[in-house]
């Protein structure tokens, strides 16, 4: 041992707080839809022809308010990106290893992080075809949709 | 010690935007709130986004917990590609937001600059939070957070328990008739003052003298300042409220140290020392007689009246005598919060600068029903925060006081 650090005390502490979120109405709205009718939709900037998922009240780009334009989008996209996580964390929406991707749904321009299940980790690949799959019982988060498979 | 501080050019504020304070915002999410107060802004100073060079933006830690707000909120702010800065300093934040949008404009690297503070307290756990600015080590087991009785008990100790008590209700009910007057109100009760000895025996308890009634609330709400350089201000606004000078006074995080070592020889607080020195570098004798208004952070009806002493350097038990005499109300000698104050709104990281804003639209006389009468060309505005800390501004309507300055 150190002879320097002897008798250095550590002191402990603990944070512990409880929090709750406001979605807003626009991202209420986008929550019930998911829950109640297993849909996703996104919103769209006229200006900047994009559209969002999950949604927001503004274009990041020109400040639009764009909350009521909404856009029904496909419940199957494409893969543009992928991980394997590989490591256990408290954080974590599944035990090791498990794919987080990027899945640009069918009339999106925003990729949107998912989980993608029901293959292998190896397998997955950019370009992959997924659908999405619902979660059974409402949570009132994104995770109403619970994963994505391969089509 | 008090060194000249000249700008290297003026600055003023050219927008003020507010949201209504409230404790029930669950329409909005954060960057939708925000966006509520920067649309005012923007349109208070007839300006859009491509005018506004950078962006400064902040509120409380651990309040939300959430970890870089700042990027969530440019959808709110506007602030995508632009220069943005967050700054989080606890109750002060505010008005830091302010000094440091000041700051930027005058040094030169940016013309016109926004300031955003917000906060949505009934998204988080505020005393939790609170007590995580004790220090770990000695004061983190052994505090109250926010909740202090000690400056009751130093004024009852000091003015006897019935003068006191009387007082600091007095100054409540005064704060709280002036809140009645502004629409942004998250708390106006219409208090009276028939109600004054059943709300002093009768007012929850929550830490020694300190009842429920004379602390502030926890609001949701976002204040929005829009500052420019003087060059660009007189092209962009008939009503700049000029930003002469502003002082930070900072201290150690300590309950032991913060009000005295010893009760015979009180150290002066952080409020006094910035009054003191802010106002002898601008050649203020009678901050009374000098100031218009004052924008103060107040966070219970206590601190408010114990505080009234140190920013208007008052000796004895004048600052009762003048409480007593209405001199704080509108209407009166030196009119303080005429917004009602923090007692009446406190999202805490929008808070301190709520307080310059209230003061500025005091200056251009556009503060609507609780705008003070007479003419307003100079006010004073104060932050507080941490166990103690202060951030103190003085506005003018004119530049005349620059005349054999040079
Ligand atoms: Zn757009």
């Amino acid at each position: 041992m150190n002879q320097e650090n002897k008798d250095c005390y550590v002191v402990d502490g603990k944070l512990a707080l409880p929090y709750q979120y406001f979605a807003g109405r626009t991202g209420s709205r986008f929550l019930i839809s998911l829950r109640d009718k297993k849909k996703i939709f996104g919103v769209k900037c006229n200006k900047c022809d994009k559209v969002f998922v999950p949604p927001r009240q503004t274009c990041e780009r020109c400040f639009e308010n764009i909350s009521n334009n909404w856009v029904e989008l496909s419940d199957t996209g494409e893969i543009v990106n992928f991980s394997v996580v590989r490591y256990e964390g408290k954080h974590l929406p599944r035990k090791p290893p498990f794919v987080l991707a990027l899945i640009k749904l069918g009339g999106a321009d925003t990729p949107m992080t998912h989980i993608v299940e029901g293959i292998e980790p190896e397998k997955v690949e950019v370009g992959m075809k997924v659908k999405a799959t619902f979660s059974d019982e409402p949570t009132n988060t994104i995770l109403d949709l619970d994963h994505f498979e391969p089509v | 010690m008090n060194k000249k501080h000249k700008k290297n050019r003026n600055v003023a504020i050219i927008g003020v935007g507010q949201t209504v304070y409230s404790s029930h915002r669950e329409d909005v999410n954060q960057p939708e709130m925000i966006h509520e107060a920067v649309s005012l802004a923007l349109k208070d100073a007839g300006l859009t986004m491509d005018d506004i060079d950078c962006v400064v933006h902040g509120n409380m830690e651990l309040f939300e917990m959430v970890h870089q707000p700042d990027m969530w909120h440019t959808i709110g702010d506007g602030a995508y590609g632009k220069s943005a800065f967050r700054l989080t300093t606890g109750g002060t934040t505010g008005a830091t937001l302010v000094s440091a949008a000041d700051n930027l404009v005058a040094s030169g690297m940016y013309d016109v600059v926004m300031a955003v503070g917000f906060e949505k307290l009934q998204e988080g756990h505020t005393t939790g939070g609170i007590t995580n600015m004790a220090d770990p080590l000695w004061t983190r087991h052994l505090q109250t957070g926010a909740l202090t009785g000690a400056t009751a008990s130093y004024m009852i100790q000091e003015f006897g328990e019935e003068r006191a008590k009387r007082a600091a209700m007095k100054h409540r009910i005064d704060m709280d008739k002036h809140a009645v007057l502004n629409p942004n109100s998250h708390r106006s009760f219409g208090l009276d003052y028939d109600q004054m000895d059943d709300l002093i025996k009768n007012s929850p308890q929550l830490a020694g003298e300190l009842r429920l009634i004379h602390m502030c609330s926890q609001s949701d709400g976002a204040c929005v300042v829009i500052m420019a350089s003087e060059e660009k201000a007189k092209k962009l606004s008939n009503k700049p409220v000029w930003i002469r000078d502003h002082i930070t006074i900072h201290r150690e995080e300590n309950f032991s140290t913060m009000f005295t070592y010893d009760m015979d020889e009180r150290d002066p607080t952080t409020h006094r020392v910035a009054a003191e020195r802010l106002f002898e570098r601008n050649g203020i004798k009678d901050p009374v007689e000098y100031f218009n208004v004052f924008e103060m952070y107040d966070p219970s009806s206590w601190w408010g009246l114990d505080w009234l002493r140190d920013f208007f350097l008052l000796e004895g038990d004048e600052v009762l005598t003048m409480v007593e005499s209405d001199d704080f109300k509108i209407g009166g000698k030196i009119p303080v919060n005429p917004s009602g104050g923090v007692t009446s709104a406190n999202p805490i990281g929008a808070t301190a600068m709520i307080r310059v804003a209230e003061a500025a639209l005091q200056v251009r006389g556009d503060a609507g029903g609780h705008q003070v009468p007479g003419e307003v060309n100079h006010a004073l505005a104060s932050g507080f925060g941490g166990t103690y800390w202060t951030v103190l501004f003085m506005l003018e309507k004119n530049l005349d006081w620059q005349k054999g300055e040079q």
